[in-house]
């Protein structure tokens, strides 16, 4: 019996690779284990190598895992690529097809299962998948029986015919491996989960669930990968609570529709990944300047340029701190989990009221895409505040001939002014890019210029409010080393230093999840606990490794660690570079 | 009720003196007025350019946004709040250079707004550079010898691109452009105005006299049927685009709002946020 494995399948891409293991993941997922998944493909739609990894664990897990215990192949090219990451005492499952070969050096037990011909005889070539989910729970010790409710799901609208004939697959597939290796079966038989129900979803999932239960209303997108999943659930949903979804032109039109949307009063947004960003940028700044609400998602993806458009990289961090022309006021989150895209995007769209300027949320592609367990989502935790907002409902003061509403009034000490929206009695005024006085009409005054920067400025400048601006896993007083991190990487880290925990090494654990503004004090106070501090990011300049030294300073403790050949980083690759440093001093 | 008075403020326009947008300026005032808005259901909503100052002239609700996007940021906004009539406004420079992509996806995707372009046929605040409007051989700054690119005809790139509704002015004609204003407002459906606005500084082609020898009215022929679109098709091609009048309306097709699925009658923007504890549930059950 073990704790946690690792499966992977691959073949060509549309083979039906997805699904399979979408049926394994959502049957384990019923059954109470942790699971985390992820991806590997490429853009295009048919044809190519895909594979997608999945870890199973009865304890929470937030990586990929170094190493391989099981592989199931369709084609002879995803045995050459993959095989290498099995364990010596892993197993292959490929398809008798192809009269599949294990390459030199892989000591993996390879079995043929005529996953095709079974398929073929249960009535159709297309659920070889399913005879290849089978053999693998015969692995995994499970029953077929536990797959009915996924394959009812599933299948049931195609009628019972269909399930049956999946279930029949499974279990025809299961059986073969029994038969085939008799009292051989090696241990790959998991443990008991808690059983607990849990839920099993993509970072954008969850962005896109957040969005609708903060009460955005209005999407305005261009599709793009890897965000494209966002707008493709709230064109699902958002007709049943009044909303929807507009695929723009492009995303210029996309951002300014979003402010158009945030000026309305409708809480609205736009995501997409870096070539998109790129051209949201001039709005993003007519959204700080004219002080109205955007939330904008950025799932970063490989670039520059259009880079490696399916791959792994948080290479946009910079870009999303300062793109803009001149200086606005800006809110970047950076969530690290699931979990933390739901409740973060909540707090995106109470942020960009609250503070009136645009919130980013940057996610990057492990994170939007790779699948993870969530604990359930809290309903109770689902708060809206809508900052200074006058209501259409409140009756405003009648203004005297051609005056104007102060809708960018000095009056207050935070430097938010009361929001008005068109369609209120007494509340005319002006909205433009051009700097402008309290009504918003355009103003060249140098006074009234620094006034207003300042007043714009300084709503975020003395931070924002953020109950957990830094995850923190800090429990040693004087640590040899802090490793910092954003996004994705934060399951990799946690499992690296786990490790080195046993090693006897006494590390804490960083992970920025608001990045603008920056979390500096609270930096700083780990910072100077630590001996030295490794930044772990997946870009070759290292963004968050110079943000760092430029608002915290301690140059000369920290050191960068990059990975940027379109990857996620593996817990190995930063538990060694870790070692590295604090035995060697430097990587 | 509001008369036209109601619509003005006491900002003294930054154009030239002559400037055909102050005919604009007037006509939108007239037009609110006479189509029984208030200052505060009406939100204008502009581009960049000297025309792109006009939403700071009326009195009710403006938006002065970047260049070129002020048809996203009008649609947006209408999207938000289907009570308020919303004026998308702008140059020539604004609607078919910078904003063009804008431009025909607002038309194809039918929100039901008003684009009215200020047509000057050059680029005027940035001191006499070639539009896209301007006629080929036209000298400017950026064209110091005669433009090379042929000039885009509006309006027979809208009927194309299946334009709801067409039309054109000119500011010498304040009747005639504050009733092609009027009908836009009450079409339901993106309406696109093009309205001819001389830059008295610096095209000095393009003058009010020169469209007084060159436009023709569809209201002075008899036989024009603005339902037909291969008629309006022959009557712009026949006369180089210049023609004014209401030259295309199709009544039939309803407004993108209308068409979306699950969308209100009231505003969005007055709608409950709250999802309701049942909802969530069933939400999220769907990712266990």
């Amino acid at each position: 019996m073990i704790k946690q494995l690792s499966w992977k399948v691959g073949g060509q891409q549309g083979e039906g690779i997805d699904s399979a293991g979408e049926i394994l993941s959502t049957a384990l997922n019923h059954k109470g284990y942790y699971l985390y998944g992820y991806r590997h493909f490429s853009s295009r739609i048919k044809g190519g190598h895909s594979n997608t990894k999945i870890r199973i664990s009865t304890n929470p897990i937030g990586s990929i895992s170094d190493e391989l215990d099981i592989l199931v192949a369709f084609d002879q090219e995803t045995i050459d690529l993959n095989a290498y990451e099995l364990i010596p005492t892993g197993v292959i499952l490929a398809d008798a097809k192809f009269n599949p070969t294990v390459p030199e050096g892989v000591s993996a037990r390879l079995l043929a299962v005529p996953f095709t011909k079974v398929a073929e005889e249960v009535g159709m070539a297309q659920m070889k998948n399913m005879v290849a989910v089978g053999a693998s729970t015969a692995l995994l010790g499970l029953d077929a029986e536990a797959f009915r409710e996924v394959i009812e799901e599933r299948f049931a609208r195609k009628g019972q015919k269909v399930v049956d004939k999946n279930m029949e697959a499974i279990a025809r597939g299961r059986q073969i491996v029994i038969d085939e290796l008799g009292d051989e079966m090696p241990d790959f038989k998991l443990e008991e989960s808690d059983g607990k129900k849990r839920l099993y979803m993509i970072g954008n999932d969850a962005i896109a669930l957040g969005a609708l239960a903060a009460g955005a209303r209005l999407m305005a997108a261009y599709p793009i990968t890897p965000s494209s999943e966002i707008m493709e659930y709230l064109i699902k949903k958002l007709p049943e609570f009044g909303g929807t979804v507009v695929q723009t032109e492009d995303e210029i039109a996309a951002i300014t529709m979003v402010i158009g949307a945030g000026y309305g009063g409708v809480r609205s947004l736009t995501a997409s990944a870096g070539p998109g960003l790129s051209l949201m940028t001039e709005a993003i700044g007519l959204s700080g300047m004219t002080e109205t609400p955007a939330v904008i998602v950025n799932t970063a993806r490989g670039g520059p340029s259009t880079g490696l458009p399916t791959k792994q990289e948080q290479g946009d961090l910079l870009a999303m701190l300062y793109s803009t022309h001149g200086e606005i006021p800006k809110i970047v989150l950076a969530p690290s989990t699931a979990e933390e895209c739901f409740y973060d995007t909540i707090l995106a769209f109470n942020l960009a009221e609250k503070y009136q300027c645009p919130v980013i949320i940057l996610t990057d592609l492990a994170l939007s895409l790779g699948k993870q367990t969530v604990e359930p989502l809290d309903y109770n935790k689902i708060q809206i505040d809508r900052g200074k907002l006058i209501g259409f409902d409140e009756e405003l003061p009648e203004l005297e001939q051609s005056q104007l509403f102060k809708r960018y009034g000095f009056d207050s000490e935070d430097g938010i002014s009361p929001r008005v929206l068109p369609g209120t009695k007494h509340g005319l005024h002006h909205v433009t890019g051009v700097e402008h006085d309290e009504t918003g009409r355009p103003s060249e005054n140098p006074e009234n210029r620094i006034r207003m920067m300042d007043k714009r400025l300084s709503k975020v400048a003395n931070g924002i409010d953020f109950e957990e601006p830094v995850y923190l896993d800090a429990k040693h007083d004087e640590a040899d080393l802090l490793v910092i991190g954003f996004n994705s990487t934060r399951g990799t880290i946690h499992e690296a230093l786990e490790r080195l925990e046993q090693d006897g090494m006494k590390i804490n654990h960083a992970h920025i999840r608001q990045i603008m503004p920056f979390p500096t004090n609270m930096l700083a106070d780990q910072m100077k606990k630590a001996k030295k501090v490794l930044v772990v990011e997946n870009n070759s300049t290292g963004q968050l490794t110079n943000i760092i030294k430029m608002n915290v300073g301690m140059a000369d403790k920290i050191t960068h660690f990059g990975k940027y050949d379109g990857n996620p980083f593996l817990p190995s690759e930063i538990y060694k570079q870790c070692k590295e440093l604090l035995v060697h001093g430097h990587i | 009720m509001a008369t036209f008075k109601d619509f003005r403020n006491k900002v003294k326009p930054n154009w030239c003196p002559g400037c055909g947008d102050f005919s604009v300026l007037a006509a939108m005032q007239r037009a609110f007025a006479s189509s029984g808005l208030e200052p505060e259901d009406v939100a204008i909503v502009s581009g960049i350019g000297c025309s792109g100052r006009i939403s700071g002239y009326v009195n009710a609700y403006g938006f002065h946004g970047v260049h070129g996007r002020s048809l996203p940021i009008a649609q947006g906004l209408k999207l938000a709040n289907r009570d308020l009539t919303v004026i998308a406004s702008g140059g020539d420079g604004d609607g078919f250079a910078i904003g063009m992509g804008h431009t025909v996806h607002a038309i194809r995707r039918n929100v039901d707004i008003t684009y009215i372009v200020m047509d000057n046929q050059i680029y005027g605040l940035t001191k006499g550079q070639t539009s896209p409007r301007s006629e080929m051989g036209f000298k400017t700054k950026s064209t110091p010898n005669g433009s090379i690119e042929a000039s885009i005809n509006p309006m027979e790139m809208a009927l194309t691109v299946g334009a709801g509704f067409v039309a054109q002015s000119v500011s010498s004609d304040l009747k005639g452009l504050t009733h092609v204003i009027e009908e836009g407002i009450n079409h339901k459906g993106f309406s696109l105005i093009n309205v001819y606005s001389p830059c008295v500084t610096y095209n000095k082609i393009n003058t009010y006299d020169w469209f007084k020898e060159n436009l023709v009215s569809v209201n002075d022929d008899p036989n024009y049927d603005p339902s037909d679109r291969s008629m309006a098709m022959q009557k712009l091609m026949a006369h180089n685009g210049l023609v004014t009048g209401i030259i295309y309306q199709n009544k039939e097709r309803p407004a993108y709002e209308e068409m979306i699925s699950g969308f209100k009658e009231e505003g969005l923007a007055k709608q409950d946020l709250k999802i309701t504890e049942e909802q969530f549930n069933k939400l999220t059950t769907e990712f266990a």
